[in-house]
């Protein structure tokens, strides 16, 4: 079977499995790093924004400075974001028969999937991730949506014009294919098209594959994936964690046996421990508010704020931060603070019992109850009134290109005592300060990556042991940066097959099996001899049906009784039809003792020749001749049915049959 | 191969469910409920039933609760911890958390207010729900190696849950109390198409096809509404959980839009906490109030308070819900007895009355009630009952014996009569066996499972290939030989089956001379023979090829001249012995000669 590799995004995966006659597509990752090639989307309009000079070539032509805007030596696309899709051409997706997603964030490109492929299949996924994907996707929308742009550039992405731009846009790839982004019927209309799922719960694909979620640890209803048919058993691994945050733990018993392992979504910061990290948030947040300036946290919207939040609830009164006031600003903000409260079934252990009691799970409630956190669908309107300084605010998007964020980045660049505090592990923090250089205010990165490193992958991988590992080729050598670090890869015997975007995998496995159930019937008659010691064979003669998949043997139809009267029969009716196929024949045949029988069955003028290979027994009366040799037989007579039958029967007595 | 059912606790009657199943070898048991219409021992199930010596432990392989209600899970503690048990019990995430505070609730009114001794204590229901391992929906269970369970929605009440329990091929689908329309806060029940050998359903409503949920409702707010009008006092008794939010839910908005003025109390200290639960599992409740929860949460309500005993004596019209719903204990008889006497007050029983408890004396038109100290209480109250617990109807059941398609239906829970009724209807329209036993009573049912075997895939690619011919109508039959060995069954082609056996194939050939009258020459008898079989084998490959010789699919046919006569031909026919029926009728139908020839 095949894996066709469709993202080369190794945490936004897109991937297809051909397996057995199935189409299985392996999460739709949106890869959103393309925005940061564009202007940030200001709410309000931003004088510095609008005042950036327009791009001019070194020949000094200038006809690309409406859509290309300079600012700090970095040349920006001034137009609508868009992002890169995963690949559309390598096959046809309307031929996808599932897809399975692991975890919110890998859902992203979903809508550009079942709404312009033809795709007709189904989507599954658990409820938490069906949830809280919608409000990433609507919080993205709305952020796109309300700061509407005149201008779509397009001339930069002309194959010549791009040759002549300095990198990064020189080497973006595919802008061609770069969409903008959806809009919410589209959301709704692909979010209808998901089944929900339990952990562990097999679905049956077809009857020929079923797959089932398992816990990953990752996020709320994160799942990895298990693709398995009687014979053979792929895992899917993508995002998860080992480390004890909300989510239910990991599930790695189940991925045990796995011929081929599919690795995808380990963390992209494997050099920083989320613990430290959470720790200096902590602190930055505290000095910088202790000095009168404001923090700015981009984030997304549900995920890891969770587990801030919470660590925030454990130390703002011990770092004598209960004045500060917390603002959570998104459009889903609301939404998404109520939801983590009601999939209890999917947090870990501790918060579970925490429902039982009844409480609600994350202390988050208790903040807003005593009003330290306050939520707000945007800095428009309620908020504008209740804004106090020195505060602390999430926000989005954490590109820095769109949503609130933009705005407070624009209201707090120029002072120093302010901080921006980057948790979000995937975008580069530079690149996305980039349009906001000469900024004096602080920035500190303590990105929080809870997936798995490379140490915890080759203790599971030790642990699962999987036949083959595939996993895209970012992971199979050292981070260009790190070039040194041969630590930071995937080690593994044998070595991981790599993929890249575009490429098409064809994975080692050849089935050699099949199930099928016999009928308890045909069951009955079957009558097994022991061949040899422990081995018994029994020969089977049924008919097979095949429906959906599945086999079955069924006892053969009975023959049609011989109709009784003298009737002339046509000649053609009593062609032989379904009659049970003969078995094959084993053994030898003993001359002497076949001459005996012969003889006890009235055979009186029995003579044997020998030959080269065997020997040849004459009845001599009946004109009759059998050839014996070590593996064949062969009996010569006359048209005499009754005569043949009877040498035939005295024959298969030393024969065993199959 | 069988699978049999045992009820120490169901059956017919509606008090209590504790079933035993047993199936390919593995001991399940279906809830532990305890009857509430007893005061005495007769309220757990006789567990000795299970098991005479030895330990429940050893015996059973584990215990699955299908929701909170106490005729469910109440026996639960008596059963691990004085009885002793220490398997696995599983049950949905909400029964887990709501299931150990009734039990502490009914606890405590059996041990504090009557005084009753040899209960189950305290730390004996939390050491008991240790032992609880809480399900997802739909997630498969593996309890060992062979057993698994799986949890589908069952609408009644929060986390109310049917169960399949498999083994192998076989499997036993139960029930507990379901639902199968959605209400005004939970959804109805779903299963898939999962063909058991045995569905297990509960029959409380066997023979009730109820009127439309919204005529019922109607109904039930009109009952209220006038005796609030005419200054009387209701009382609803309810279980703290379950029915009590459908009905807070109803009369709410009810109160609402008619503006009334009338207090609602809801009696217990539980409500609070109830609703509480019902907001944080709000994935459990139905579609509606799931998409509308962030908005509004319909567990807060404005118009319903909690209720003082000192409000009973209050003047004027209200509306008091109050636990237990079957009037046997607690404070719902407590206002029961003060407002008895009164023929303006309302009793509105909203769910089913076990036999012997008070609740079932009024509904069956007792008015003279002995109480405790041979107190005679004379109820003048009107007394209506109104079906809004959720149980499926007889159309309920019959909707999801379609859905499940059970190869065999056992019916519990339910009264004899009704469940006869049911029973014949099942049979008719299903033309499936239903079994309603009696309590203590072992139903038998036998299976007749097809057993799974690896079939090479070369085998069956060969096989599937031929059914792929035009001719589809035409069984094929498939010809293979199955290898036993070490518990492993493999279906290979039988040339396979030797190789791997290390034998090498013996060839049985046939070769018969048949005589043939035709004095022409031999090429001509050869093509007159080759006519011959073409126009008879039309469905066979009959090929003349150029040496001369003819085949019959792999059946070869050579004419010689006779020796000594020339009008005679020799027609050699040679076959092998798989081809055996094939060349026994070539030569035959040769042998009858060849049609007189038409040119």
């Amino acid at each position: 079977f095949f894996q066709y590799c469709l993202s080369g995004h190794p945490t936004l995966p897109c991937n297809v499995l051909k397996f057995k006659s199935t189409t299985i597509m392996l999460d739709c990752g949106l890869d959103m790093t393309s925005t940061l090639n564009f202007l940030p989307l200001p709410l309000v309009q931003s004088p510095r924004l609008s005042k950036l000079p327009g791009w001019v070539l070194k020949d000094g032509s200038t006809f690309l400075d409406k859509e290309l805007k300079e600012c700090s030596g970095h040349v920006f696309v001034d137009s609508v974001p868009e992002f890169c899709l995963p690949e559309t051409e390598l096959l046809d997706l309307s031929t996808v028969d599932v897809i399975l997603i692991s975890n919110y964030h890998c859902m992203m490109a979903l809508p550009y999937i079942t709404e312009y492929t033809g795709f007709t299949g189904t989507v599954y996924a658990t409820e938490p991730t069906v949830q809280i994907g919608r409000l990433l996707m609507e919080e993205l929308v709305n952020s796109i949506e309300r700061v509407p742009k005149a201008q779509s550039a397009s001339m930069w992405k002309n194959k010549e014009v791009q040759r002549l731009l300095p990198a990064p846009l020189k080497d973006a790839v595919e802008v061609s294919m770069w969409k903008k982004c959806y809009t919410m019927p589209e959301v709704n209309a692909a979010l209808s098209k998901i089944q929900l799922v339990g952990y562990s719960q097999k679905i049956e694909l077809f009857g020929a594959v079923q797959v089932t979620p398992l816990s990953s640890g990752y996020a709320l209803g994160s799942s990895n994936w298990i693709i398995q048919s009687h014979y053979e058993k792929v895992s899917y691994v993508s995002g998860s964690s080992l480390l004890t945050t909300h989510p239910q733990p990991m599930d790695q018993a189940s991925l045990k046996n796995s011929d081929v392992l599919i690795l995808t979504g380990l963390t992209q910061i494997p050099t920083a421990n989320p613990d430290g990290m959470v720790g200096e948030f902590c602190s930055n947040l505290a000095m910088t508010v202790r000095n009168g300036g404001n923090v700015l946290v981009p984030c997304y919207p549900s995920g890891v704020i969770y587990d801030l939040l919470e660590c925030l609830y454990q130390y703002i009164d011990s770092a004598g931060l209960s004045n500060v006031p917390f603002y959570f600003i998104s459009p889903v903000a609301n939404s998404s603070l109520e939801f983590s409260q009601i999939f209890a079934e999917w947090l870990c252990h501790n918060k579970q019992t925490k429902v039982y009691l009844p409480e609600p799970p994350f202390p988050h409630a208790e903040l807003i109850q005593t009003n330290k956190l306050k939520h707000y669908p945007s800095i428009h309107g309620e908020f504008s009134n209740d804004f106090k300084q020195p505060c602390v605010v999430f926000t989005g998007h954490p590109s820095l290109r769109f949503g609130d964020v933009v705005h407070f980045m624009e209201l707090w660049g120029k002072s120093s005592l302010n901080t921006v505090i980057f948790t979000e592990p995937d975008f580069s923090y530079l690149d996305a300060l980039a349009p906001y250089q000469p900024l004096a205010m602080k920035c500190v990165y303590c990105p929080i990556d809870t997936r798995l490193n490379f140490i915890q992958v080759s203790k599971l991988l030790k642990e699962v042991q999987p036949l083959h590992v595939v996993c895209p080729e970012q992971y199979t050598q050292p981070p260009p940066t790190q070039s040194h670090r041969t630590d930071l890869m995937i080690d593994c015997q044998p070595p991981p097959m790599a993929y890249h975007r575009a490429e098409v995998l064809s994975l080692p496995y050849k089935r050699r099996y099949e199930k099928i159930e016999i009928m308890p019937e045909l069951a009955d008659l079957l009558v097994p001899l022991e061949i040899k010691p422990g081995i018994s064979l029994a020969t089977v003669s049924a008919v097979l049906h095949t429906k959906d998949n599945k086999h079955v043997l069924q006892l053969p139809p009975k023959p049609p009784q011989p109709p009784t009267g003298k009737k002339r029969k046509r000649m053609s009716d009593d062609v032989p039809e379904c009659k049970p196929l003969k078995p094959l024949l084993s053994g030898s045949i003993p001359v002497d003792q076949f001459v005996q029988t012969l003889e006890k069955h009235g055979f009186s003028d029995v003579k044997v020749e020998d030959t080269a290979k065997g020997h040849i027994v004459l009845l001599q009366e009946a004109e009759t001749l059998i050839q014996i040799e070590e593996d064949s037989t062969h009996i010569i007579c006359d048209n005499d049915e009754p005569l043949r039958v009877k040498l035939r029967d005295l024959v298969l007595k030393f024969l065993q049959k199959f | 191969l069988c699978s049999f059912c045992l009820g120490p606790g169901a059956g017919q009657d509606v008090g209590r469910s504790c079933i035993l199943v047993s199936i390919a070898g593995k001991n399940v048991m279906l809830d532990c409920g305890m009857h509430m219409g007893y005061n005495d021992d007769r309220r757990f199930p006789d567990f000795s039933y299970i098991t005479q010596n030895g330990r429940l432990t050893d015996f059973l392989d584990c215990v699955i609760i299908s929701h909170f209600h106490l005729d469910h899970c109440g026996a639960l503690p008596y059963f691990s911890e004085m009885v002793g048990y220490d398997g696995p019990i599983y049950m949905t995430h909400p029964t887990k958390a709501i299931c150990p505070i009734l039990l502490e609730d009914y606890r405590k009114i059996t041990v504090d207010k009557k005084g009753e001794i040899n209960f189950f204590t305290s730390q004996m229901i939390k050491d008991c729900m240790k032992k609880v391992v809480a399900v997802h929906l739909h997630q498969t269970v593996q309890v060992d190696e062979e057993l698994e369970i799986k949890a589908y929605y069952a609408g009644h009440v929060l986390g109310a849950a049917m169960f399949q329990i498999k083994v192998g091929c076989e499997s036993v689908v139960y029930t507990g109390d379901y639902n199968m329309t959605p209400d005004r806060h939970l959804g109805a029940a779903w299963i898939d198409k999962c063909r058991p050998d045995l569905l297990i359903s509960e029959s409380t409503y066997a023979t009730t096809i109820r009127d439309s949920k919204r005529c019922r409702e109607r109904d039930f707010l009109k009952k209220v509404h006038e005796t609030v009008e005419r200054g009387g006092k209701v009382l609803i008794p309810v279980f703290a959980l379950g029915r009590a939010q459908e009905l807070c839910i109803l009369l709410e908005t009810f109160w609402e839009r008619m503006n009334l003025k009338a207090p609602i109390y809801f009696s217990t200290g539980l409500t609070e906490k109830a609703n509480h639960y019902y907001k944080l599992f709000i994935t459990w409740t139905n579609q509606k109030i799931r998409k509308t929860f962030v908005q509004r949460n319909m567990f807060e309500f404005k118009h319903i308070k909690a209720f003082d005993r000192a409000f009973a004596d209050n003047p004027g019209p209200m509306v008091v819900f109050a636990t237990p719903g079957m009037l046997h204990a607690g404070q719902s008889l407590q206002i029961f007895k003060k407002w008895a006497g009164n023929e303006k007050n309302m009793v509105i029983m909203p769910g089913y009355c076990v036999q012997g408890t008070v609740g079932h004396k009024i509904l069956s038109g007792q008015r003279k009630l002995e109480m405790e100290g041979r107190q005679i209480l004379e109820v003048k109250m009107q007394v209506e009952y109104m079906s809004f617990s959720a149980h499926a109807d007889a159309k309920g059941i019959m909707q999801l014996i379609r859905q499940a398609e059970p190869r065999n239906v056992l019916l519990v829970h339910g009264e004899a009569k009704k469940m006869e009724f049911l029973k014949q209807k099942i049979e008719q329209e299903f033309h499936v066996n239903c079994y309603m036993p009696a309590n203590g009573e072992t139903t038998t049912i036998f299976t007749n499972p097809s057993i799974p075997v690896d079939i090479s895939l070369g085998l069956l690619k060969r096989e599937t290939a031929i059914g792929l011919l035009p001719d589809v109508k035409k069984p094929q039959l498939m010809h293979g030989t199955l290898i036993m060995k070490d518990n492993s069954f493999r279906l290979v082609s039988p040339e396979q089956a030797l190789k791997e056996l290390g034998l090498a194939e013996h060839q049985l050939r046939f070769t018969c001379r048949v005589h043939i009258q035709d004095p022409r020459k031999e090429h001509e008898t050869v093509l007159r023979v080759y006519n011959h079989l073409k126009g008879v084998l039309k469905d066979y490959s009959v090929q003349h090829l150029p040496d001369g010789s003819i085949t019959v699919e792999s059946i070869l046919i050579q004419a010689t001249a006779h020796s000594e006569d020339q009008g005679t031909k020799v027609l050699l026919v040679s076959w092998t012995y798989q081809d055996e029926e094939l060349g026994s009728y070539l030569t035959a139908l040769l042998k009858k000669g060849l049609p007189p020839s038409t040119s």
